[in-house]
């Protein structure tokens, strides 16, 4: 056990690409916790997708021994936070986890509002903050400028900015010597039942769910009998351990520190982030704060292409969900794609991840329908519905109205496109609030917009708006009533489940029309006129006409060879079986994954 | 209107087709065994060898009633060339009397001297690849002939004493107006043939075509191709009876080598990439000269594959191919299938297929491939 007073615990924000991985291998190098090359694979997760978009999904901790300039040696934990705002709830739940945090900013971008969100939360949090700027080798760098900017949010005294360079290590021993002085000992109580939170979990094929933890109160001990707070689960501690950055078992983890348990526990979603563990025997009263439940805020419905894969799917689903308790899902029925799943995500990020893996992990072809966020509708007898699929919008006789999640954006932005942004966030029924000048040409602004807006192509919007110069991050707001009515989609008359949406009333006429339009190109001809219409309730507001199919033959002179003619016709006949039959129009998987497509 | 019972019963004679490949240039539609002389300057002696070597390997068969050259351009072979093929093919089987004996012809190629020769050494039908009468149709298909040539290749072919002359047209090329195919049409017609095809411009993967289409030159539109086939349709009239998709014939003078092919009968295929059908088993022979040629002189079959279907996959085979003539196919099992099928209802609901007594037939021409994919998917237990 460790001292508590020569513990640190600290995570680094910084926004995407500004070093943060370049800084922690420097870290672990220079305190020696492992050989430069193994680095990378150690600290970071390995899954594919994460590191192709450049992020890391799961939090993690690592151990580092430091021999401070006052001949001291300190524990200091490097806790890994996820650097997308989908995964808010964890970034939190990592913070609570340190007394510090480092907040890195590249000298040659400045802040960004992911990274101010997570000072924000850092600062909520209580957690000491270090302002780091980092790359201070580029010609292109700025340290001055970066350092104001810095200054400019946080408070506090140039000299506190601390000047690094993770790639050739310039710096480094200012930045230990830093987190050794400037971050607080965890506090807490020694004499005390035991709490400990957990602050990520994973599943591993061979251990089962393997959870993060930090000791709060009292210790952990290897075997003990414990309890999950939250869903009041009892199970032993079959392993504690560190992360060095290997996994190395311990007998016992004490206030303040930092490891790794490993139960019984094979389902993930028996262990969840942010609940507290005690020991069975004693229990503490209470647990720790800020624990909540996931809580998914994008739905979108998953079907298989081939319907006879919707068990396969069923199987895939359980599978990523061992490894992500923030996925939820439960079958679906659609008219149009058969069955299939509503899936609720953390955000479009997730989603997109989500059926990422699906598809390339689990080999299947899924459609997706638009995502779509939870409405509530307020029916006439005063009760409330949840709304997470269009299809579950109660009848016009008893709604009432409808109201709608609204989301706090933060957006910076060189001032230049101030009025850039806001032309963006008014078209998308934002609402403005504070706008702050972090420097004369950066702008902090902050709106209210509803978080269906969001949820498209809000970010691609704003990236291409500003040339890639404005950031955004956004967290949970409330409930508000707004003009929001369903537009259904009729192929020849029948209404497709899959493409009908709840928008604005304002852009019901919009939708409707880019849904027609986008299907009348994407269906194929069929053997009769197939009209395409978007109606909100009896009233049809757009209208199109796929022509009946004209020509349908080998009009050619194909001499004796009939089997190559035969084949192509099976091929082809094969290919539609591949359609989906909506009533008597087939219509072809691209339709549906095209037309879904989000662009404007 | 062609008698359904004559056109059935050429099902059931036998005949021949040999692959004549060889092509002044290729066409950019063209997908078809060709062997370009500009590119690959060949020996027809020595092709025409093969061949005869070809037709004296194949086991002992029935007289031919019918025996089609195609191409490529067999009008490129001399009458002498042409004389060996007819002779060997009349060795090993013999040729009925009457039977018909086609070759297909570039325009320019029809001479009067070379009408009457080949006449001489035993053709009687002629297939003249007219495509257009438009000089920019005809430019933008790669042709060389023009409107003079074709008026003068039709005339060589009566005074040679054909029995039956073909004009193939080409529609919906992209650069071809209703304008212009109406033109084409009344010129054709004006000719007075007795036979005419059309086909539609249809983008073949592999060719010149296919790829300008790829890199974005405008494709056959299906809306144009419909108008002009409808066009064609009625203008055509009852001056010849519209027999299949894309034929045309006097009554009688149909041909009588397609008719086989449509009516599953058999036929034996020689040369390059020729296909054959007998005793059940559709053969296809090898698409390349050099390996062509090594086979047949190192004495070895050029068939490069086969297929021997099952009972089932006859029965829709002789149904779906059936469909193909406007008189239908006799209903049959696959027709039976097909008509209780949801499927088969739904294109008998559309006016798409109709029942006449025991022949089943597409009513709408242009659909026939809706149809005939309907029929090859059917179980034989629906
Ligand atoms: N020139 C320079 N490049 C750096 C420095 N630190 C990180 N980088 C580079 O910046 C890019 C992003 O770094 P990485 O650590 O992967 O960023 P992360 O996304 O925050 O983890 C990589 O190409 C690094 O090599 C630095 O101090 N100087
Ligand atoms: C074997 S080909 C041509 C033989 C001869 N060399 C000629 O050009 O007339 C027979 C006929 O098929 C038709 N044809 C060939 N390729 C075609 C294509 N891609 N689309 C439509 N018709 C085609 C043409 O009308 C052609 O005359």
């Amino acid at each position: 056990m460790t001292d508590p007073t020569r513990i640190r615990n600290f995570s680094i924000i910084a926004h995407i690409d500004h070093g943060k991985s370049t800084l922690a291998d420097r870290l672990l190098e220079y305190t020696g916790a492992v050989a430069e090359r193994d680095m990378r694979e150690q600290l970071l997760d390995t899954m594919d997708i994460e590191r192709e978009r450049g992020i890391t999904i799961k939090a993690n901790a690592v151990r580092l021994e430091y021999r401070a300039a006052n001949g001291e040696t300190y524990t200091l934990n490097l806790i890994d936070t996820p650097g997308h705002v989908d995964f808010s709830y964890e970034v939190s739940r990592s913070l609570d986890a340190c007394e510090g945090a480092l907040l890195l900013v590249d000298a040659a971008q400045g802040v960004e509002a992911q990274t101010l969100a997570n000072a924000y939360l850092a600062i909520d949090n209580g957690l000491e903050i270090i302002p780091v700027v980092n790359k201070i080798d580029l010609p292109s760098a700025e340290p001055e400028r970066v350092s104001a900017e810095l200054l400019g949010i946080l408070g506090g005294d140039p000299n506190d900015v601390i000047y690094v360079s993770a790639k050739s290590g310039t710096g480094i021993e200012q930045l230990l010597e830093a987190i050794v002085d400037r971050l607080p000992p965890p506090g807490g109580v020694a004499e005390s039942p035991l709490r400990a939170m957990v602050f990520d979990s994973y599943y591993d094929t061979y251990r089962g769910v393997v959870c993060s933890i930090r000791v709060v109160d009292g210790e952990i001990n290897s075997g003990e009998a414990l309890r999950f707070m939250a869903t009041d689960l009892s199970d032993a501690a079959d392993e504690i351990g560190v992360l060095l950055p290997g996994a190395t078992p311990v007998t016992r983890l004490g206030r303040g520190e930092v490891g790794y348990l490993i139960t019984g526990v094979k389902e993930i979603d028996l262990i969840r982030v942010g609940d507290t563990v005690t020991d069975a025997a004693t229990s503490a009263d209470a647990p720790l704060p800020g624990y909540q439940e996931p809580k998914p805020m994008v739905f979108s419905g998953l079907f298989p292409a081939d319907g006879d894969d919707f068990e396969r799917l069923r199987e895939a689903l359980d599978k990523l969900r061992l490894n992500d308790s923030s996925l939820v899902y439960q079958p679906e029925t659609s008219r149009a794609l058969g069955f299939g799943f509503r899936c609720g995500f953390l955000g479009l990020l997730h989603m997109e991840i989500v059926r990422e893996r699906l598809e390339r992990e689990y080999d299947l072809d899924l459609v997706a329908t638009a995502p779509s966020v939870e409405y509530r509708a307020h029916l006439t007898d005063g009760s409330t519905v949840q709304v997470r699929s269009p299809q579950d919008l109660p009848d016009a006789q008893v709604l009432a109205d409808i109201s709608e999640p609204f989301v706090k954006v933060m957006v910076i932005t060189p001032s230049e496109y101030v009025g850039t942004v806001m032309e963006l966030i008014q078209q998308r029924r934002g609402e403005m609030g504070e706008m702050t000048y972090l420097t004369p040409e950066r702008v902090e602004l902050h709106y209210q917009v509803p978080l269906a807006e969001i949820v498209f192509d809000f970010f691609d919007q704003l990236k291409s708006r500003t040339r890639g110069y404005a950031s955004m991050d956004y967290e949970p707001g409330d409930y508000r009533r707004s003009d929001l009515v369903r537009v259904n989609i009729l192929l020849n008359g029948v209404p497709v489940d899959a493409f009908s949406s709840i928008v604005h009333k304002e852009r019901a006429y919009r939708y409707g029309r880019a849904m027609v339009e986008r299907l009348r190109r994407l269906i194929p001809r069929q053997l009769f006129d197939v009209p395409v219409q978007a109606a909100v309730g009896s009233r049809i507001i757009a209208r199109e006409t796929i022509k009946a199919q004209r020509k349908d033959v080998t009009a050619k002179c194909y001499g004796g060879d009939i089997t190559r003619k035969r084949k192509l016709l099976e091929r082809q006949k094969e290919g539609k079986r591949r359609m989906k039959m909506v009533g008597q129009v087939e219509v072809p998987q691209e339709a549906f994954i095209s037309a879904l497509r989000i662009d404007e | 209107m062609s008698d359904p019972g004559a056109l059935d019963a050429a099902a059931g004679e036998r005949a021949a087709y040999i692959h004549i490949p060889f092509c002044h240039r290729r066409c950019p539609y063209c997908d078809f065994a060709v062997v370009d002389l500009g590119e690959q300057p060949t020996s027809f002696d020595r092709y025409i060898t093969a061949l005869e070597i070809e037709i004296s390997m194949e086991p002992e068969w029935c007289p031919l009633k019918a025996v089609n050259l195609g191409g490529g351009t067999p009008s490129v072979l001399s009458p002498e060339q042409v004389g060996r093929v007819l002779r060997s093919l009349d060795d090993s089987f013999g040729l009925l009397p009457g039977a018909e004996v086609s070759i297909e012809a570039n325009p320019e190629d029809w001479t009067e001297q070379h009408a009457t020769e080949l006449r001489r050494v035993g053709i009687n039908r002629v297939s003249l690849g007219v495509q257009s009468f438009d000089p920019s149709v005809l430019a933008s298909l790669g042709r060389v002939h023009d409107r003079a040539t074709v008026v003068d290749a039709v005339r060589n072919a009566h005074r040679a004493g054909y029995d039956v002359v073909n004009l193939d047209l080409i529609f919906g090329t992209p650069v071809e107006s209703m304008a212009s195919w109406q033109d084409t049409v009344a010129a054709a017609i004006g000719l007075d043939p007795n036979h005419l095809s059309a086909y539609a411009l249809t983008v073949e993967l592999g060719t010149a075509l296919s790829r300008a289409v790829r890199n974005g030159a405008p494709g056959p539109d299906e809306d144009d191709l419909a108008d002009k086939y409808e066009h064609l349709v009625a203008a055509v009239g009852d001056r010849l009876a519209h027999y299949e998709v894309s034929n045309w014939a006097e009554p009688g003078r149909e041909c009588r080598y397609n008719l086989t092919t449509w009516g599953q009968g058999e036929y034996l295929g020689f040369g390059l990439g020729a296909h054959g059908h007998r005793d059940g088993v559709r053969t296809r022979n090898v698409r390349r000269l050099d390996v062509y040629l090594r086979r047949i002189e190192e004495g070895v079959s050029p068939e490069a594959g086969r297929e021997a279907m099952g009972e089932w996959e006859r029965e829709r085979e002789r149904v779906y191919l059936g469909l193909r003539l406007r008189a239908g196919v006799e209903t049959g099992e696959a027709g039976a299938a097909l008509l209780a099928s949801p499927a088969g209802q739904r294109l008998l609901a559309a006016g798409v297929v109709e029942l006449h007594g025991d022949r089943l037939l597409v009513a709408q021409p242009l659909l026939t491939d809706a149809v005939a994919r309907e029929v090859l998917a059917l179980d034989p237990f629906d």
